[in-house]
């Protein structure tokens, strides 16, 4: 009885043991291959596309965070532990190198945003009109993103201004945290024009074309987009690759080109 | 925007909590004295629909009243063609949200208040000729008292602290969508962290006297049934 009950106990430590060897952290060779991009609503599309392409060309694999740069940021800010942050913006990067947070001298302009006004109808925007339509008003709500939090809501704060329209639209303005929720607000015809960023208009998962105007670039300030490297993945051979592949990669310049994106320099 | 704290999502938030909770005990007195007393087989599918809110993520509800408050659905389009406005990105539009996502804490407390009483009460009232409105404002609710203070603050809290819903269709307007946690987030996203935390104590010291006003409601108002 005595010894049958010690063989069992026997039983149970080397089951907890086999448990204990199980659960030890066999090398861990994913990290290595493996990069966390924190990536701004307006490049989630080109994101994702870049992803397989980097996968093909490397073998490692890109995992994508997306969120406003504003979140993002205060996400790095408090520990998140992405190896690259794909911002909307300059700022937020810069801020991140001078906080100790980013790797000095990595940033760079990985893309340069474009607005689109945007319709889910065909009719709606004819060709030329974009400004005329919003001077005449014949809507009730502008979706655009909240110009405090996001760059492409600043930019399209900007435009408005500029065509001298910003106050008079007040009442009819509604702001979505990001582009992202600016197109469903527009998509789902709540809002009957939304100002977005062309990548929107462009995706293929945008099964709507419906119409649109492209806004001049020159009427905002340029929304150039930077990338840099968190402290994290100082020392990811990986994640510097992924920089590297976004800054020169043919293939990767011509995915982002084709999403509406300027690139160069 | 730095510097001086905006009070308006404060004010706009406690009108938003003082109407939904008005139209909740509206709807939710009938609908929780029905599922009371009812036999119906009914019930449990009622109960269940009034519960999902409570499991139910804020995004999902977010976007179904995305759907199907638009323009162009049936509900949103008949709001438009009645007041020429959007029922979406409207204060409106923010109550029924509230009034949806928070009826599970108006009905559920009023449910077991009533169950509590029983018909004996009642039966009683009406031997006295008390009419069936008499017998329940001068009966039933006097006695449902403790169901009714706890489903007005629950229900007035739980409206102050939504958030997933109306991010999704609120679309940020100051003084008719921008509500507190609104304000909070963006606070938070724009590095305003001092605004952030001035609303959020305010929002955390409301909270906890809600809180402690039910604990002590459903200590000193025990059921008085006999």
């Amino acid at each position: 009885m005595n010894a049958c009950f010690r063989s069992a106990r026997r039983g149970w430590l080397f089951a907890a043991l086999a448990l204990l060897v199980s659960l030890a952290p066999v090398g861990r060779p994913a990290r290595a291959g493996t990069v966390l991009v924190a990536v701004a609503a307006n490049f989630a599309e080109a994101a994702q596309r870049l992803a397989p392409v980097f996968r093909r060309e490397t073998g490692d694999d890109i995992v994508i965070t997306v969120g406003s740069t504003g979140k993002l940021y205060a996400q790095i800010v408090n520990g998140a532990p992405y190896d690259i942050l794909l911002a909307a913006d300059q700022r937020r990067p810069r801020l991140l190198e001078e906080g100790g947070q980013a790797v000095a001298g990595t940033r760079f302009t990985y893309a340069t945003g474009q607005l689109s006004l945007w319709s889910p109808d065909p009719r709606a925007i004819a060709p030329g009109q974009g400004p005329a339509l919003l001077a005449r008003g014949g809507f009730r709500h502008l979706a655009i993103a909240n110009p405090a939090l996001a760059p492409y809501g600043a930019a399209a704060r900007q435009t408005l201004e500029r065509l001298g329209l910003w106050r008079g639209l007040q009442g009819r303005l509604v702001m979505g945290q990001n582009v992202g929720q600016v197109f469903s607000m527009v998509a789902t015809g709540n809002a009957e024009l939304g100002i977005i960023a062309r990548s929107y208009a462009l995706s293929p998962r945008n099964t709507t074309p419906g119409s649109r105007w492209d806004i001049p670039a020159d009427m905002h300030a340029p929304i150039r987009q930077d990338a840099v490297l968190l402290k994290p993945a100082a020392d990811n051979a990986a994640a510097r690759a992924f920089l590297a592949f976004l800054a020169g990669d043919p293939a990767a310049r011509a995915v982002i080109r084709g999403l509406g994106y300027g690139v160069g320099r | 925007m730095i510097g001086a704290l905006d009070l308006g999502p404060l004010w706009l938030t406690l009108r938003l909590a003082a109407i939904s909770t008005l139209i909740l005990l509206i709807l939710g007195t009938p609908l929780a004295w029905w599922l009371a007393h009812t036999g119906s087989r009914a019930k449990s599918v009622i109960e269940a629909v009034t519960a999902l809110p409570l499991v139910l993520p804020p995004t999902v509800l977010g976007f179904y009243l995305l759907v199907f408050l638009s323009p162009g659905s049936a509900i949103g389009g008949m709001w438009v063609r009645m007041t020429g406005e959007n029922l979406t990105f409207s204060f409106s539009g923010l109550v029924v949200a509230t009034v949806i996502y928070a009826l599970p804490f108006t009905v559920q407390p009023l449910q077991a208040s009533f169950e509590s009483i029983g018909r004996a009460p009642l039966e009683a009232a009406a031997t006295l000729r008390a009419s069936g409105w008499d017998a329940f404002f001068t009966v039933a609710t006097p006695m449902a008292l403790r169901g009714y203070l706890t489903a007005v603050v629950l229900s007035f809290a739980h409206a102050i602290g939504e958030f997933g819903v109306v991010l999704m269709v609120g679309g940020n307007i100051p003084g008719r969508t921008k509500v507190i946690s609104i304000a909070i987030y963006e606070h938070v996203e724009t590095l305003e962290y001092a605004q952030a935390h001035m609303l959020s104590l305010i929002l955390l010291v409301f909270s906890f006297v809600a809180l402690v006003a039910v604990y002590s409601i459903n200590r000193r108002f025990p059921l008085r049934v006999g």
